[in-house]
């Protein structure tokens, strides 16, 4: 069963530097100026503006070996997006993605199996992500059929030990997805995902869909296998404590641009971005007399068609704009305010100069 | 140095106020009368299914004041939507009947009433705002249509003044442009102003209790603080009584001021939300309040409740939560059906050794059998 082929970490001379990299990370997927943008209209036999939908606009970060990076932001930031590009499920418009120090796009045949192989998945819902018609010992095994040259006998014994390592029971095997509930078809997902020994696992959403009572037992679970097996995640949520739990470093995400990255520590100390800080402030309190000073931005999300070509937060910001600022016309990049903490600034996009920060307070006592 | 930045932060945020509502101490405090206005007794609602009979709420009793929101809480399956339904009579039947109980509503028990007269009722007195928007607006009808027809069927307006009302309503769920947007279509709107068309149609007659199914949960983050925020400002404007069912603790701790838990279809706790925070008795909130992980604080391993929510057509006959309990037990003590005691003022709780750690201090309350 080693279908992973040892190799050294040190080939990341080839990985270039960006903003927002924390250059001592032992990376094991590098993800740099990722762009993908759908083309929704305009243009005309080579003639005229094309316009597009800039979905993920010049994203760069790194997912280290064994950790777990998040992606924040509300619903069409891309950070879903950016997860597909990873999978491979889209094609990126521009960018790199680079799996132990190598362009995957350049990669040998051998080194692009590997890489599939090394990167799977785990979906939002447990009941849209797993073939009704299959049994569970087929939905799980078949990763290792396809990909492996095991016998029969050595896939059933292997599903048997993913079972157990979920939690599930061996016998349940010959069970169809129906007969399960939401929290155990999602220990199935995980089961299959793990199947073929993976460095990464791309997780989307990994718990929204369950029961509260349920969210715990996957989210435990999730870190349990990170450590016995050396997992790296790259966790797309949206709710901000199941991030501050899971995630050691992490990404605020804004129409399709990374507005603020870092330890997630530092960023839940000391969150810089305005947009940071209104996520934060929106987000609901454990206890009822945690009382968050709330403010909400003007406007509602704009459409990422045709965005604003300088900073795209301008038009949600509270502070005034000067239209002939540069940060206007051209794409601020990110700024490394604290060490491995970095943030888009511009004049109008830090929460200090807007008096907006917000402090979470944790109660005492409690 | 440092006052002389914090004033001119302090200035800076004055002149803000009107572009970024900020808000500081969260939402003001409610008034909530001593009125009850509905009062929910026993109630039962069945569903006939092949594999027999499954009980959806199997006797469930609470009460609500005018100005106040109780907080319905449970995972799916916990019979807190088919309450909800239940009250506004649109179980659908078959397979569902509402075999027992009360809901008494500004007086009258809304399950004596004939079907016309509860067509009146519904969206009158009571209303629901359902989980999502999109589903719960049609989409060949304009927005001036659907808010018109809830104020035409239960207030009888025409014509201009109908218009106005309809105007009204949305101004008061803070749709901007409203005379411009009540033409629009659905889909010519975002989700968060689809959720507040919804509301509005709740609003606009007035009533003396909302229903508010889950809500925000299509909706952002950034949306759903404003829509919260909103529920509470027409609840203070109003003095209407909202009954808010959610999966989510962080909505109860923000929104509900007292909170009824619910598990295979009973109530196992219902007290005051600080104390449902501060000394939760049944096992199984003290367990769902626990797992959740903190926006504060990085924490340590989440505690987890072990097992699976019941099915609902195979309820173990006594204490429903005892599979799923860790407390220490014999078979006999967790079969019978435990009583929902009132343990201390307004803090009621089902009680058995099965899942009530502090069973023995309470135990002289247990009525006998």
């Amino acid at each position: 069963m080693t279908t992973t082929v040892e190799k050294s970490t040190t080939g990341r001379g080839t990985v270039p530097s960006a903003p927002g990299i924390n250059p001592g990370a032992d990376a094991i997927i590098s993800i740099r100026n990722l762009r993908k943008w759908y083309r929704v209209g305009g243009g005309f036999l080579g003639f005229g503006k094309k316009i597009y939908l800039k979905a993920v606009d010049d994203v760069s970060f790194d997912i280290e070996r064994g950790k777990t990076f998040g992606l924040v932001g509300e619903s069409g930031c891309g950070k879903t997006t950016t997860l597909k590009l990873l999978l491979g499920l889209e094609v990126p418009t521009a960018g790199t993605i680079y799996y132990e120090g190598e362009d995957v796009t350049t990669m040998s045949k051998a080194g692009r199996t590997e890489f599939r192989r090394s990167v799977q998945a785990v979906f939002q819902d447990p009941w849209s992500s797993l073939n009704p018609r299959m049994r569970v010992r087929a939905i799980v095994g078949e990763p290792l059929e396809i990909a492996t040259t095991m016998t029969k006998k050595e896939i059933s014994g292997r599903v048997s030990d993913l079972l157990n390592e979920v939690g599930l029971n061996p016998y349940q095997a010959n069970l169809y997805p129906h007969e399960f509930s939401g929290g155990q078809r999602q220990r199935i997902g995980i089961a299959r995902a793990l199947a073929l020994n993976p460095k990464v696992i791309a997780l989307d959403e990994p718990v929204s869909a369950l029961d509260v009572s349920i969210r715990a037992q996957i989210m435990n679970l999730l870190v349990d296998l990170q450590e016995q097996h050396g997992l790296a995640y790259l966790l797309v949520a949206h709710n901000l404590a199941t991030v501050r739990y899971m995630c050691h470093d992490m990404a605020v995400m804004y129409l399709g641009v990374v507005q603020e990255s870092g330890e997630t520590e530092a960023i839940f100390n000391n969150p810089m971005h305005i947009y940071t800080n209104a996520l934060i402030s929106a987000a609901l309190p454990s206890h009822p007399d945690i009382q968050r000073e709330e403010f909400l931005l003007p406007g509602e999300v704009v459409s990422p068609i045709d965005p604003p070509p300088g900073d795209v937060f301008m038009t949600r910001t509270p502070l005034e704009v000067d239209p002939n600022h540069r940060w206007a016309n051209e794409r601020p990049p990110l700024v490394e305010k604290e060490p491995g903490h970095w943030v888009v600034e511009t004049p109008w996009s830090m929460a200090a100069d807007a008096g907006l920060r917000v402090e979470l307070k944790n109660l005492e006592g409690v | 140095m440092a006052e002389s930045t914090e004033t001119a932060v302090e200035e800076k945020k004055a002149a803000l106020s009107d572009t970024v509502a900020v808000d500081t101490d969260g939402f003001g405090v409610s008034a909530i009368s001593d009125e009850v206005v509905l009062e929910v007794k026993n109630l039962q609602t069945h569903f006939t299914t092949r594999w027999g009979t499954v009980k959806a709420v199997d006797g469930v009793s609470y009460n609500v004041r005018r100005g106040e929101t109780l907080g319905i809480v449970g995972e799916s399956g916990s019979g807190k939507s088919v309450t909800a339904l239940s009250l506004m009579r649109l179980v659908p039947s078959p397979p569902g009947h509402i075999v027992g109980g009360e809901v008494i509503l500004n007086g009258r028990n809304l399950l004596d009433l004939s079907e016309g007269e509860m067509t009146a009722v519904r969206g009158g007195e009571i209303s629901i705002i359902l989980q999502d928007p999109m589903q719960a607006l049609n989409p060949v009808f304009n927005i001036q249509n659907q808010v018109g027809e809830a104020i035409k069927i239960h207030q009888g307006l025409k014509g201009q003044a109908l218009w106005e009302k309809v105007v009204d309503s949305l101004r008061k769920v803070r749709i901007p442009a409203p005379e411009i947007r009540a033409k629009d279509y659905p889909h010519q709107l975002s989700g968060g102003m689809r959720q507040r068309v919804v509301g509005a149609i709740g609003i606009s007659s007035a009533p003396s209790v909302i229903i508010a199914d889950e809500p925000t949960t299509s909706l952002d983050v950034t949306i759903q603080a404003a829509y919260l925020r909103l529920l509470r400002q027409i609840q203070q404007e109003e003095g209407v009584a909202i009954v808010f069912i959610t999966h989510d603790f962080g909505i109860v701790a923000k929104m509900c001021d007292r909170v009824a838990v619910m598990y295979a279809g009973r109530i196992v706790e219902l007290a005051d939300v600080r104390t449902i925070f501060n000394e939760p008795m049944h096992e199984y909130t003290k367990a769902l309040i626990g797992s959740v992980p903190k926006l504060e604080e990085k924490t340590g391993r989440l505690p987890q409740i072990e097992g699976q929510p019941p099915l609902l057509y195979n309820l173990p006959p006594g204490d429903s939560f005892a599979p799923r309990s860790q407390l220490e037990f014999t078979p006999e003590e967790a079969e019978r059906r435990p009583p929902l005691v009132e343990i201390k003022t307004d803090h009621w709780v089902q009680l058995s050794r099965s899942s009530v750690a502090e069973y023995d201090k309470y135990a002289h309350l247990m009525p006998a059998e």
